[in-house]
């Protein structure tokens, strides 16, 4: 069945190799890759004149920016209190603690389309927490403020669920060391026990970072979507489809995957970086 | 030490120098719950509320148009394509990866696992441009009379591809962990290899398959972007339900909308439920990846 050079894989004495990756290759080239080729080859099509015109477009730079600005502000804020919650999950015992660890998954499993008409219901100018932000003339909904919010509940369990596996392998005799050599406990959390969870936090952020840049059902219903204010990178995808301007399409995706590809490149140089430097911690 | 004096001690007891004050403790505890309640409980809730608030009748009335049964039936009939074939392919895939040797094994890894670093709206662009009538495959198609965007095919295809890596990156890492042995030891007492699979492997992560199929299964029911894509938004043929909220919702038929919801953030807590069981029961089972998605 093998269908590799035996070269390629060691001997086993299991059966089933070519069958299992044969399978996997073939529904892994069909559903993903080609496809994905498909959109390459689209934009390699386009020419670079055509490319850069619709890249330079204000529209679209607008998108781009909105898209990866609010997804960065939601990932910073997830970073902050997804190693609170992390910490809280991990290090205290309280009632309801079960409740509110399996809640954390919640906006993995709730459909992005009910956060989106929710969220939208709670913070427009009519809605519970909306019509009291209005009263401090501060609107939430149909502004970027809003596509942020959508972002956090979206990216929070990606940075939660990084941290608190790393968090619970913390050995506590690093921490009774440092308390016996005299270090307040501020100074034992923040300079012996957080540089361990680090690069699980800067994981954390770049997961909840990337979902928040592509993200589209949630935001969609609280953005307002105005174009050049509220409307996203994908949203602008799918109008160009609508309009059937395919080759718009294209280029936007494209630069999204681009950004987002270098910017993981990125996050894993600075993690590569930071292990050479400070040990593997 | 110059840093230790901005840090004030907290305490000088010894018992409590690796742990925070009981009010640190306190208020710690009760950010994080504001938060949590703030951004996850209170949309959750919400949704229940709108549902509810011209009353069941009007509740139930929404659930009585064909429109919203039609597009039930074909959010039901998307996962049930979807979830097992993506659940064959992450038992393939796992049995490649965990129990041989080969090269390129990470790069077979990181490419399963693209499809959660890409926008669902580029997930169902790539099927537009690949089968739309201004796609690669597009003219062909026509002339066959095959319609893949803007049908059902399409519809499947794209929620295949934003589900693809759930069950295999949960077996996996747990199938790596359990090695070979258990196999050697069925096939030189004479199993065949079918036999082998069925009656030792597939117990062994019986657990860990069960509950990539449910995360599967809650992404391919509720997946809005991809599908949103190629789906075209023809009521009756083409609306999954959270299309058919949006639809509703565009409409202003908030409760219609919330209702359609409703449903779906039912479906959510049984999930959430079933995979906190499956967790709690059969921890060991599910190997250290059970935190991953």
């Amino acid at each position: 069945m093998s269908f590799l050079p035996s070269s390629l894989r060691q001997p086993s004495a299991l059966p089933g190799f070519g069958l299992a990756l044969g399978f996997t290759l073939a529904a892994l080239s069909l559903i993903v890759l080609i496809p994905l080729a498909a959109l390459v080859l689209r934009a390699a099509s386009i020419g670079p004149a055509d490319f850069f015109a619709i890249a330079r477009d204000p529209r679209t730079l607008a998108a781009l920016r909105l898209s990866f600005g609010t997804a960065l502000i939601a990932a910073l804020v997830n970073t902050v209190f997804g190693l609170l919650i992390a910490w809280v999950l991990v290090r205290y015992r309280f009632p309801g603690r079960r409740i509110i660890d399996a809640a954390v998954d919640l906006p993995f499993a709730l459909p992005t389309a009910v956060a989106g008409i929710s969220m939208a219901a709670i913070y427009a100018p009519n809605g519970p927490i909306g019509s009291i932000a209005q009263q401090f003339g501060l609107k939430i909904a149909y502004t970027p403020l809003g596509i942020v919010l959508a972002l956090v509940f979206i990216g929070l369990p990606f940075v939660v669920r990084t941290v608190q596996p790393v968090l619970e392998e913390v050995e506590s005799d690093i921490e009774e060391a440092s308390a016996l050599l005299g270090a307040s406990r501020l100074r034992t959390v923040f300079q012996v026990v957080l540089p361990h969870v680090y690069p699980a936090l800067l994981t954390g952020f770049a997961l909840a970072f990337a979902r928040g840049v592509g993200e589209y059902g949630s935001v969609i219903f609280i953005a307002g979507n105005i174009p050049l204010v509220s409307e996203i990178a994908p949203l602008l995808i799918v109008i160009k489809l609508e309009e059937f301007d395919y080759g718009g399409a294209t280029v936007i995706a494209t630069l999204m995957l681009a950004i987002s590809f270098a910017m993981l490149f990125l996050i894993n140089a600075i993690q590569g970086w930071s292990r050479t430097k400070h040990g593997n911690v | 030490m110059a840093m230790s004096d901005r840090f004030l001690p907290l305490s000088h007891h010894p018992e409590r120098a690796t742990s925070e004050t009981a009010p640190t403790k306190a208020v710690l505890i009760a950010v994080a719950g504001l938060f949590l309640g703030a951004i996850l409980f209170f949309p959750l809730v919400t949704v229940f509320i709108e549902a509810l608030r011209k009353g069941w009748g009007t509740l139930f009335g929404t659930f009585a148009d064909p429109d919203t049964l039609a597009a039930i039936r074909l959010t039901l009939l998307v996962a049930a394509i979807a979830v097992p074939f993506n659940a064959a392919v992450g038992l393939a895939a796992s049995w490649a990866i965990a129990k041989f040797e080969f090269r390129g094994k990470n790069l077979l890894l990181t490419l399963i696992d693209l499809p959660f670093s890409i926008s669902p709206v580029i997930s169902g662009l790539v099927y537009v441009l690949l089968f739309g009538a201004q796609g690669w495959l597009g003219p062909w198609l026509d002339q066959h009379n095959i319609h893949i965007i803007f049908a059902v095919p399409g519809i499947v295809l794209a929620t295949v591809l934003v589900t693809f890596p759930f069950v295999a990156r949960e077996l996996i890492p747990l199938m790596q962990s359990q090695g070979t042995s258990e196999e050697e030891a069925a096939l030189m007492l004479g199993a065949s290899g079918w036999y082998t699979f069925l009656k030792v492997t597939l117990p062994n992560v019986k657990w860990a398959l069960l509950y990539g199929v449910l995360l599967c299964n809650a992404r391919a029911m509720g997946e809005f972007g991809a599908v949103s894509v190629v789906s075209g938004h023809i009521r009756g043929l083409t609306n999954t339900m959270p299309l058919h909220i949006e639809i509703l919702y565009n409409d202003y038929n908030f409760v219609g909308a919330f209702a359609v919801a409703s449903l779906l953030a039912g479906l959510a807590l049984v999930t959430l439920l079933a995979k906190t069981f499956l967790e709690w029961r059969f921890a060991g089972e599910l190997a250290a990846t059970s935190r991953r998605h």
